[in-house]
């Protein structure tokens, strides 16, 4: 394995910063549903970090687990190298994580403006600035390149599946985060609104700011991420840098847990180069 | 020193703009606002306006239209069946009559914003008059020791049941049906302890003032005159402040329109009030009791409109999992949600207990509460949350009002009253879930 060249804003060669997050033996039970098992997982800073895996493989819920939705069962997480506690959401948004979830997390009886900054309102004089929050809103959804609503005012609760997700990504994304995660940011969207999400999180990549990225969709995958990590029921077999999968490799560990290339090297693991 | 702000939003939203490819066109307009919208929004002129207006609530989002449009029917049938309706005299009856039933569907609106439900809301009303005809009458203390008394203790009492609802994770529903059952039987102890036979009498002038007194037909004027004016400056500057940053706002017309109706109304209320409407002795001017509704109206709709935490109740009504997402506290939001709940409940007791000029230990806290929810889902409030204005308990009020006005005239008999509210309580649903099934099949 040789140092990879990204030619991307990772600044100097892998390894010479430390992870920006790191989960060691994360693991989260429901009852009797062990939805994690163990996890141990390096993102680097400033590089995108595709999670793929099957249906329940626990993708979701890992993520979760970041944002602060729930506490792990065991395990431990660091932020920059220091242990750190992510009890609320509010404490993840505190250390810079931000979060589309799957299921989007809007309020229908909202509209679009008051959807992006619900939690982090503008205040003026202690009271909502609509104005401010107005212009802010419409520059981020016109910098993602969503025309299609009709006005920003419009309920949310009135929108199309893929304007929805779009809201979602642009609230996101619309703060200064350090760490933006993403869990299946493109699965309502067209074709060209797919294209923006991908360059989105291609100029997130550019501009430093690390990005995890859920995704069924291996084009996407390839075409976007530094590096790949994959969850099988529960656990996670790989992870590394994206040169070191291919699509069949990706297939394998993904419906498998294990990839032919790797029976021989032993364990599936090839975070580390020592 | 709002620019400043407004700048350095703008900026460190914006970063992202430059950036991507696809977006590059984008570039020249660098640090000046939003110039040309790039969302396809409302145009300045008249005619797009209403044409916009009509389209929101062709898809459901009537506001207040109906209710509006049914008070107005509701009036046109009584007077035709009793021209007294009209009269002063009446009218000014019916506005004070409407007051408790509006204060307490103002009080339920905080809760059912959220989603939950208060039904103790009339005996807590109860004990907020109580406590202050004691605190007054009992022992003798001034007027204003008795209403912040009779306002702190049911505050207190709305905030207990939120901590139930919260720490507990019980259901509103049981929490306050307790609460309406146990206040019962603290308003009886209150009462009969007092050793007044069953009755307590307020004696106190102020007090009795709060819904039997007028303001003089001079300081009707001012008061009217400095409310509207306040009103229609903030629409004026908010609708120029958006029209000026470029935004989509009324046009100009739409805006001083506003004003226009609103000083209409204004001017209406005061001429009718100011008509002497007294049978031997000379009585006008505008109720003291019209104030304190109309000062609730706004200091709550102002809250529950222009803050964070009113924002948080709509967005915990609606979907309580996404709000805890975003970061809001449930647990304080609820808590002073129920809290301000019981508040106005106790705004509601001074009043009931001003116009009756006693609180006695059979007051029908059953049926108040009812009128309560009544009246905020008439004004189109829903019971499922996330959905509700202040100005909804006003109107939905005031219909009450205007049936039990109304057919106390026409002479029916209460049976007939329930019956006639029991059937606009329905219409109003109805109409409600109609406009909304508009909604989801109209897009
Ligand atoms: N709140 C919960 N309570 C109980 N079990 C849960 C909960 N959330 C997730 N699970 C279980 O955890 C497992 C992993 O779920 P998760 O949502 O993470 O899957 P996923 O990888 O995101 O799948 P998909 O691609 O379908 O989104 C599933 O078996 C699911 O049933
Ligand atoms: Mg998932």
């Amino acid at each position: 394995m040789s140092v990879v060249t990204e030619g991307r804003a990772t600044g100097g060669p892998d390894g010479s910063t430390g992870p920006l997050l790191s989960l060691r033996g994360i693991s989260k039970h429901f009852g009797p549903v062990h939805a994690l098992n163990d996890v141990d997982l390096d993102v680097p800073p400033g590089q995108i970090t595709a999670l793929v895996g099957d249906n329940g493989a626990g993708k979701s819920v890992l993520i979760k687990t970041i944002a602060g939705i729930w506490a792990p069962t065991s395990g431990t997480i660091s932020w920059e190298g220091r242990p750190v506690e992510i009890r609320t959401p509010r404490e993840a948004d505190n250390l810079g994580i931000a979060t589309v979830y799957q299921d989007l997390a809007l309020c229908d009886n909202l509209d679009i403006v008051q959807n992006m900054f619900l939690g982090h309102e503008d205040l003026t004089h202690r009271l909502l600035d609509e104005t401010r929050m107005e212009l802010t809103a419409r520059q981020t959804l016109t910098d993602l390149s969503v025309t299609t609503v009709q006005s920003v005012r419009q309920l949310v609760g009135s929108l199309s599946g893929g304007q929805r997700q779009s809201v979602a990504v642009a609230r996101a994304v619309m703060r200064d985060a350090r760490l933006v995660i993403m869990d299946e940011p493109t699965a309502a969207l067209g074709v060209s609104q797919t294209a923006q999400v991908l360059d989105l999180i291609h100029t997130l990549g550019a501009r430093g700011i690390t990005v995890i990225v859920i995704s069924h969709n291996l084009n996407d995958v390839f075409e976007v991420a530094d590096r790949l990590a994959v969850l099988y029921l529960g656990r996670l077999v790989s992870s590394g840098s994206i040169d070191e999968y291919d699509r069949q490799r990706a297939v394998e560990l993904i419906t498998t847990g294990r990839s032919a290339d790797d029976e021989p090297a032993g364990p599936a693991t090839t975070d580390r180069e020592g | 020193m709002a620019t400043d702000e407004e700048q350095g939003t703008a900026e460190s939203a914006r970063p992202l703009q430059t950036d991507i490819p696809g977006t590059a066109s984008v570039e020249p307009d660098d640090d000046t606002p939003v110039t040309q919208p790039a969302l396809p929004e409302l145009s300045e002129s008249l005619g797009e306006y209403i044409r916009v207006v009509a389209k929101r609530i062709r898809s459901g989002e009537s506001g207040v239209l109906p209710v509006l449009g049914g008070l107005i029917l509701l009036v046109i049938i009584f007077q035709v069946q009793d021209s007294v309706f009209l009269s002063a005299g009446n009218l000014v009856n019916l506005l004070v009559q409407g007051s408790v039933f509006v204060l307490l569907g103002m009080a339920e609106i905080w809760v059912l914003v959220l989603g939950e439900i208060d039904l103790s809301v009339g005996y807590v009303a109860g004990i907020g008059g109580t406590v202050m005809a004691i605190l007054s009458t009992t022992h003798g203390l001034p007027w204003w020791v008795a209403i912040l008394g009779a306002i702190a203790s049911t505050a207190v009492i709305g905030a207990v049941w939120g901590t139930l609802v919260i720490r507990l994770r019980l259901p509103s529903f049981v929490v306050t049906l307790a609460g309406l059952l146990g206040m019962e039987g603290v308003l009886l102890y209150l009462v009969n302890a007092n050793g007044t036979g069953g009755t307590i009498r307020i004696t106190d002038p102020v007090l009795i003032d709060i819904a039997n007194g007028n303001l003089s037909t001079v300081a009707g004027w001012i008061v009217m005159i400095v409310s509207v004016a306040l009103v229609g400056g903030v629409i004026f500057f908010r609708d120029r402040h958006r029209r000026m940053s470029g935004l989509v706002a009324p046009p100009l017309v739409i805006s001083v329109l506003k004003i226009v109706v609103i000083a209409a109304a204004g001017i209406a209320l005061v001429l009718v009030c100011n008509t002497d409407r007294g049978a031997l002795i000379p009585v006008q001017g505008v109720p003291y009791v019209v104030l304190v509704v109309l000062g609730v109206l706004g200091v709550w709709t102002f809250l529950l409109g222009r803050t964070r935490f009113g924002r948080y109740l709509y967005a915990i009504g609606n979907n309580a999992e996404a709000a805890r997402r975003a970061g809001i506290s449930l647990g304080w939001n609820k808590q002073w949600a129920f809290t301000l709940t019981g508040l106005t409940a106790g705004i509601a007791g001074v009043v009931y207990a001003s116009r009756l000029g006693s609180i006695s230990n059979n007051i029908d806290g059953g049926t108040l509460v009812l009128y309560a929810v009544a009246s905020a889902v008439i004004g189109g409030a829903s019971l499922f949350g996330g959905r509700g204005k202040m100005v909804y308990a006003l109107l939905g009020g005031l219909v009450i009002a205007t049936i039990y006005n109304g057919m106390g005239l026409l002479g029916l008999a209460a049976s007939y009253q329930y019956m006639v509210t029991a059937l606009v309580l329905v219409a109003a649903v109805t109409i409600d879930s109609l406009a909304r099934r508009g909604r989801t099949t109209g897009d």
